[in-house]
């Protein structure tokens, strides 16, 4: 085994495995590694044959596309979890007690704990949300909330998802092709399951139906459509809810409801898992451009007569200007310190974090405030002089555009390499149900790898891959 | 259901159902070029416009080559009836209504595509046309027999075999409106050897020739492979099966919905004219005038059922 300059989920900072990898350890010394190279191939052509893909836009051959597997899982022990769901549902609640807040009384901006220009002044805010109540109150439905480690006891949240979080449906099938590839790791170790999400999430958005919804309420998931790079889990999980996998061109606005054309002509829906952004949703309230959305939609929405999850301008809540504030929104709602720590994070919209920032550049990871999927990002240490010097500009430009976070030395897990197992970064994606009757996390998640060597990258697009997440049972 | 799902359903099983048929029929083409290197010509020109690609086809080649032909139905993307563009659009509609799909009927449909892109990536040649169309032949029986196996008798199974019925009708009375002259009682020149080959090309095109063989004791007789191909209710490509089929699916259609649309008394009346008259009373007024009738009242009432059923906005 190389030495680790990071924490290693499997081995922390030494050589001896870790308790929770224990089990797992003394199974994998025994197997023989060409046999785990076949397995790994056989998970490949299983993906393949069932579609798991993603689509990328502008590559014609190469148009649907499988996210890399690695056959080593990712373990937290009960003790971990325990904590991260503490930590995750105080989060969780104070983002819709703030969401309700600023979009009605802005309690938060009265007392000045929040300056009023990040609301004021961020494309994020929806003005068309003011004085609307969904029903139970709850605007983030569903949230993805994205966890880093540094260290045996360091964990920190480096991002909330709380508009269109996607990946669960690699969570599932990733846990799918595991118990397929080795059943008898599953005889052997108490892991929790994560099969039960679909459900859950189907009863957790029923449990948000409009008041005016009688009898089982009739879901919907809303897709962009087939192009769509996250179209695969769309209709996985309308699928595996039962739900109608439907896109703007098959419904309309009928006696004040939404409804869809069916082979009986039009049937009205109850709950919108919606997985189009705000911005198409609606070309008569939004973007008049927009042929994904649902013309009327959002006055029906405003009267009551459709619940859409996520809630339209929850994107205020995930922003990278405001989650620098989270531990401050999180003491104002819920009268307690964050259970979780932010990774720290310059603003550089203000003058002395930009001056820090541009003096420190080489050392920082620098993001767009509304950037997602990696993209348009510095990750000073690994950037070559040119490119240091372009972003410098970029950022002079427009220092309001960007933050900037210290590069963390994320936490690595054991992949099966053609050379052994190495070290590769991770983080995890956990997901969380919310509803009237409370916050709901699946035990498990979405361990993401940077499958490059040294590289702190995991999305997809960029060289990532994904790995089955194991929590043990106590 | 949604109208966008049925109308998925009912263009994959039609887009699955031709590809078997182009297979069939290559196959049998394939049989005359090999054995009567002469009749090769006229054979594949048949076969080309049986599909209804005779255009398209002239467009590209001057000659019904066999190396041409087989390229042409086999893996020509510009074709838009070609067995890859076909399993391409039969995938794509599966990916649309995937929620519909059993995840067993997906896999097949994806694996179905994923084993026929590799087998066309390069040009067949022809020794290896038997393997290629057995194992095109092979992977449709794997997801006709997943789709009995594992998805539910509703709608969704109700407009999935309406497109494979549709199809196959269209289909079988495409290969009798080429080559019915040859079953008229007039021409047939009993016993000569070029008919006999040709009768055979036609049961072969429909996988029949057991069956037929099997029924008549091996006597060839046109009028007994025009009842055989037109009016058998046993035999699973004639007209009058695949009208039972449509007229029982309707039905399943009108009972679960509680209406009864257009379209099913369009389908009874269709069947009606298969069921209530001989095939000499079909001769006497005409076979070719009946079969062109046929393909027009079936394209009809394919229409008629996207109508009824809201498959477009």
């Amino acid at each position: 085994m190389a030495e680790f300059m990071n924490f290693d989920e499997m081995f922390g900072t030494g050589e001896q495995h870790r308790e929770s990898y224990r089990d797992y350890h003394q199974w994998l010394e025994s197997q023989d590694s060409a046999w785990l190279h076949r397995k790994s191939d056989e998970a490949e052509t299983v993906f393949r044959r069932i579609g798991i893909t993603f689509s990328v836009y502008g590559e014609e051959e190469a148009s649907e596309r499988l996210i890399p597997f690695d056959v080593v899982p990712r373990i937290i022990s009960s003790r971990e979890w325990s904590r991260l769901v503490r930590g995750i549902r105080q989060r969780v609640q104070a983002m819709n007690a703030f969401l309700h807040d600023v979009y009605h009384r802005q309690e938060i901006l009265r007392a000045g704990r929040i300056p009023v220009e990040l609301i004021a002044e961020n494309d994020a805010f929806l003005p068309q949300m003011i004085g609307v109540s969904p029903p139970g109150n709850v605007y983030t439905h569903i949230v993805g909330v994205d966890i880093v480690r540094t260290g045996e006891n360091e964990f920190y949240v480096l991002e909330d998802n709380a508009r269109t979080p996607s990946g669960v449906s690699y969570m599932l099938e990733n846990r799918e092709i595991m118990l397929q590839m080795f059943p008898e790791l599953f005889a052997q170790i108490n892991v929790q399951a994560v099969g039960d999400y679909p459900k859950n999430l189907r009863r957790s958005l029923g449990n948000c139906a409009p008041r005016s919804c009688e009898g089982t309420p009739v879901l919907a998931v809303l897709t962009p459509g087939i192009y769509n790079s996250a179209y695969f889990e769309h209709a996985f999980l309308a699928a595996q809810m039962g739900a109608e996998l439907v896109e703007g061109h098959d419904l309309r606005v009928v006696d004040g409801r939404i409804a869809m054309r069916t082979t009986q002509g039009y049937a009205p829906i109850d709950v919108i898992y919606r997985r189009v952004d705000d911005e198409y949703l609606d070309p008569l309230n939004f973007n008049p451009q927009s042929l994904l959305g649902v013309p009327g939609i959002f006055d029906v929405y405003r009267a009551g007569g459709v619940t859409i999850a996520n809630a339209p301008g929850t994107g205020i809540a995930d922003d990278k200007a405001v989650y620098s504030y989270m531990p401050d929104i999180i003491q104002f709602y819920t009268g307690e310190k964050a259970l979780l720590k932010n990774v720290p994070t310059w603003r550089c919209s203000e003058p002395d974090a930009l001056r820090y920032v541009l003096d420190h550049l080489s050392e920082l990871v620098v993001k767009e405030v509304h950037g997602s999927g990696g993209h348009g990002m510095l990750v000073g240490p690994t950037s070559s002089h040119e490119e240091l010097v372009a972003f410098r500009n970029k950022l002079e430009a427009r220092p309001g555009k960007y933050i900037a976070q210290p590069t963390l030395s994320l936490s690595t897990t054991p992949i099966l390499t053609k050379n052994g197992l190495g070290p590769r970064h991770v983080d995890l994606r956990v997901f969380v149900l919310v509803s009237p009757d409370g916050i709901h996390m699946t035990q498990g998640g979405l361990t993401r790898v940077a499958l490059n060597k040294g590289s702190l990258v995991v999305n997809s697009s960029q060289g990532g891959g994904t790995k089955d997440t194991w929590v043990l049972e106590e | 259901m949604l109208g966008k799902t049925a109308d998925g359903l009912f263009w994959m099983f039609r887009y699955l159902e031709r590809n078997e048929n182009t297979a069939r029929l290559l196959d049998a083409g394939f049989r005359i070029a090999l054995t009567r290197a002469a009749a090769a010509e006229n054979e594949w020109a048949s076969v080309i416009t049986t599909i209804g690609v005779k255009q398209p086809f002239m467009e590209k080649y001057e000659r019904m080559d066999t190396d041409h032909v087989i390229d042409f139905l086999l893996r020509d993307p510009s074709n838009p009836s070609s067995v890859i563009s076909m399993i391409q659009s039969a995938r794509d509609n599966a990916r649309l209504l995937r929620t519909a799909l059993t995840r067993e009927l997906w896999s097949a449909t994806n694996e179905c595509w994923l084993t026929l892109k590799e087998l066309l990536a390069r040009p067949v040649r022809e020794r290896e046309l038997p393997f290629v169309l057995s194992t095109i032949q092979r992977q449709n029986a794997l997801l006709g027999g997943t789709l009995h196996g594992t998805m539910m008798r509703n709608d969704i199974f109700n407009f999935a075999r309406l497109g494979t019925f549709l199809e196959r009708a269209d289909n079988t009375a495409r290969i009798l409106d080429v080559k019915y002259y040859l079953l008229l009682p007039s021409v047939s020149l009993v016993g000569s050897s070029v008919d006999n080959i040709q009768w055979e090309t036609i049961l072969r095109s429909v996988s029949a020739q057991r069956s037929y063989h099997r029924l008549h004791k091996g006597d060839v007789r046109p009028r007994e492979i025009a009842n055989f191909l037109m009016l058998d209710l046993r035999m699973p490509r004639s007209l009058a099966f695949c009208y039972s089929k449509i007229v029982d699916n309707l039905t399943h259609l009108a009972k679960n919905y509680e209406v009864r649309q257009p379209c099913f008394d369009q389908a009874e009346t269709v069947f009606a004219k298969l069921t209530d008259r001989s095939i000499e009373d079909i001769f006497e007024s005409g076979l070719h005038e009946f079969i062109q009738n046929f393909i027009l009242d079936n394209n009809i009432l394919g229409r008629q059922i996207e109508k009824d059923y809201r498959f477009y906005g």
